[in-house]
């Protein structure tokens, strides 16, 4: 079976949502050229200048100019290259976008895709490795995707496009060439998580490119007599407490992982509703509070890495069983 | 440390080679900096080779060495300047030193900033330089207010503002040159016109008859320049400089050149003809200048030295980042903040 990448799946997704709907379009700089990750690769041949719109370095006036769109009647898709340029367009997505349906009592729709890559692209530093979901999934009317598959861009990215509220799709900087298996031809249903490999002792939830570290973990904590449940959250916001909270219950255990600075973070609101509705102990792991510095050493610290994870968890599950009464 | 001031009377013969010399050491800086990144740039996502030295997206500025050399020659230690993503040269001919400017793209320790920013970010308070920019046009509004300062303080300070032909399409230049312009501050924009944004050409995303005619439209004087003749560069800077410093408020300097690497190193640029790029490099800066200097009866012998000297220092540069140590793990959580200094979590 031919495997397809990241960045090919989120192409494919864009295609078929382009064909199938003529009010769907996309905007941004170098888009006409493929975008700088390869992700609009061959769509403006396919759909030339008008619907794959090349546009200047005007982060605010892209983000506005696709509200003012999907107010009288597109679908846009806008290209913000890395979350870190979409704060030179935050007013346009907080105030705007988000805000638009409601303080004009329902008159107007916002359906558009805001494309904001997250997380650390090794050696690109402070402005280029910002992981801010949380930020995003704090306003309300707005909605949080977060894919860590090739097969889930797809279906996300569809279900994204096909959504009447404005959508951050945040995609990972250093996910796009990862391989996997070609993405089922149905879209994904926003909120809905999955359980990525089951396990009795303790529920790890993460996201985007942690979902593969969490694996990674599970896999050796099992070897330490330890069943990890992984749950890849692909929607940050709604954000699927019944899975959730579902796993947490049979567990016992919360951990909460995210490459976002830990302080502040949406692992933060997952772990005190698990634990306002459960009573049951978690745990969170993020990155330090300190912006992602240049040099390895620097930026191996605001990484979490699988051994980071495995020492987490294992410590969490052994305090913890120890606290407990014999069975 | 280099010096970068020049004797106002120099000749012009010796003018030009002082300018030579920075753009030669810039040329040779860049070019050991794209040496040693090979296999160290993220393409699409994949991770950056962990043995190269210079690692991360690198922006050259090869062939636009005349706009640092002739901007800078005109600017003290204690005037300020502000860069963008490509700013190297701009830093070099500030007066950093190009081993600790070489320790920071090999993320060192002893870097210029402490192997905390790498080559987008690099930066030298000490001369000046406010530093590199990841983020497009944002030096701009940084410039009008270190411009903003030294008139308050009275410092006598002038800063220049380097920023790329695609920054002019983002808001902050608009309202820097505005806020600049209504305070009358002392600053020189200048506009480094290499056609490319990325991947894109420039012109198809600009309207109107460009940059300095923007800048026209708010009052502030402009004028448009051979970006690759660096006496012409020079001189226009001279003249706005010194309007600048009699109290003149803003001034713009639209340089014409090229970008004849890729965005970054590992950019293949198939996206423009390789006549295009041909016919660009028949410009090059260090070529015309050097031609010049032959035809002002300087010794080739002279240019020759000057060349043997900058690649000489850039291997020392080298040599003296490869062995600098990293940075200590620690050192990630110093200079966040004080206040909550210790909290990471
Ligand atoms: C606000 C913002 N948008 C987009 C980018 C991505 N980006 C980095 S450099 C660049 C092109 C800049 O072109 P120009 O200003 O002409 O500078 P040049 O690269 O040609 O020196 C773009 C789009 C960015 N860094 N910041
Ligand atoms: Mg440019």
């Amino acid at each position: 079976m031919a495997l397809i990448s990241y960045a090919q799946a989120a192409c494919q997704a864009l295609a078929a949502a382009m064909r199938a709907d003529p009010r769907v379009l996309a905007l941004g700089e170098d888009v006409g050229r493929g975008g700088i990750f390869g992700q609009y690769k061959g769509l403006q041949q396919e759909f030339g200048a008008a619907r794959i719109i090349d546009t200047p370095i005007s982060e605010a006036t892209i983000m506005g100019a696709a509200v003012g769109m999907a107010l009288t009647g597109l679908r846009p898709v806008v290209e913000m290259r890395v979350a870190d340029f979409a704060l030179c367009a935050i007013d346009e997505i907080v105030n705007q976008a988000a805000k638009n349906r409601y303080m004009f009592g329902g008159q107007g729709r916002v359906p558009l895709v805001a494309r904001l890559p997250i997380g650390i692209w090794s050696a690109s530093a402070a402005q280029h490795s910002q992981s801010l979901e949380a930020w995003f999934a704090h306003i309300p009317g707005l909605v949080v995707v977060a894919p860590a598959t090739p097969a889930d861009n797809h279906a996300l990215l569809a279900a994204a496009i096909a959504c009447d509220d404005p959508v951050i799709y945040m995609e990972h900087k250093e996910l796009w060439a990862l391989q996997g298996e070609p993405p089922a031809p149905d879209p994904a249903v926003l909120g809905k998580a999955r359980v990525v490999r089951a396990g009795a002792d303790l529920t790890l939830v993460t996201w985007s490119k942690l979902v593969h570290t969490a694996v990674e973990a599970a896999g050796r904590a099992a070897q330490h007599g330890i069943a990890v449940e992984v749950i890849d959250l692909r929607t940050i916001w709604p954000w699927d407490r019944d899975l959730v909270l579902d796993s947490a219950a049979r567990t016992g255990r919360l951990l909460v992982a995210h490459e976002a600075v830990q302080a502040g973070g949406f692992g933060a609101e997952i772990a005190a509703t698990v634990a306002e509705e459960l009573g049951i102990p978690v745990r969170r792991v993020g990155a330090p509070r300190i912006p992602v510095g240049y040099a390895r050493t620097l930026e191996d610290v605001a990484r979490i890495s699988a051994e980071r994870l495995l020492e987490e968890l294992t410590t969490f599950v052994q305090r913890d069983a120890q606290r407990r009464p014999a069975a | 440390m280099p010096v970068i001031t020049f004797p106002v009377n120099s000749s012009p013969a010796e003018h030009l080679l002082d300018l030579y010399r920075t753009m030669a050491r810039i040329r040779a800086f860049e070019n050991a900096a794209e040496e040693t990144s090979r296999g160290g740039v993220a393409v699409f996502g994949s991770t950056a080779d962990a043995v190269a030295l210079v690692r991360g997206p690198l922006h050259l500025s090869t062939g636009q060495e005349a706009v640092a050399a002739g901007v800078c020659a005109h600017l003290e230690r204690g005037d300020y300047l502000t860069s963008t993503h490509r700013g190297h040269g701009h830093t070099l001919a500030k007066g950093a030193d190009t081993a600790a400017m070489m320790c920071e793209l090999f993320g060192r320790a002893t870097g210029t900033n402490h192997g905390k920013g790498g080559s987008m970010h690099i930066a030298d308070f000490s001369v000046g330089m406010l530093g590199a920019n990841g983020v497009v046009a944002a030096g701009i509004p940084i410039a009008v207010g270190a411009a903003h300062s030294a008139k308050i303080r009275g410092s006598g300070a002038i800063v220049a503002c380097f920023f790329g032909d695609g920054a002019i399409n983002r808001g902050p230049f608009l309202e820097g040159l505005n806020w600049a312009k209504i305070f009358n501050l002392p600053v020189l924009f200048v506009c480094e016109d290499n056609r490319y944004s990325a991947t894109t050409a420039t012109d198809a995303m600009t309207g109107g008859a460009g940059a300095a005619a923007r800048a026209r439209g708010m009052d502030i004087p402009a004028e448009t320049v051979d970006g690759n003749d660096v006496r012409a560069v020079d001189h226009a800077a001279r003249d706005m400089v010194a309007r600048i410093r009699a109290g003149g408020g803003p001034q713009f300097l639209h340089a014409l050149t090229y970008r004849v690497k890729g965005h970054v190193s590992v950019d293949p640029a198939t996206y423009r003809e390789q006549g295009e790029v041909d016919r660009a490099l028949e410009s090059d800066p260090l070529q015309l200048a050097a031609a010049r200097l032959d035809a002002l009866g300087v010794d080739a012998a002279r240019i020759a030295e000057v060349d043997a000297a900058a690649r000489a220092e850039i291997e020392t540069a080298l040599a003296v980042a490869r062995a600098a140590p990293w940075p200590q793990a620690a050192a990630a959580y110093t200079d966040v903040q004080d206040t909550g200094a210790g909290q990471w979590h």
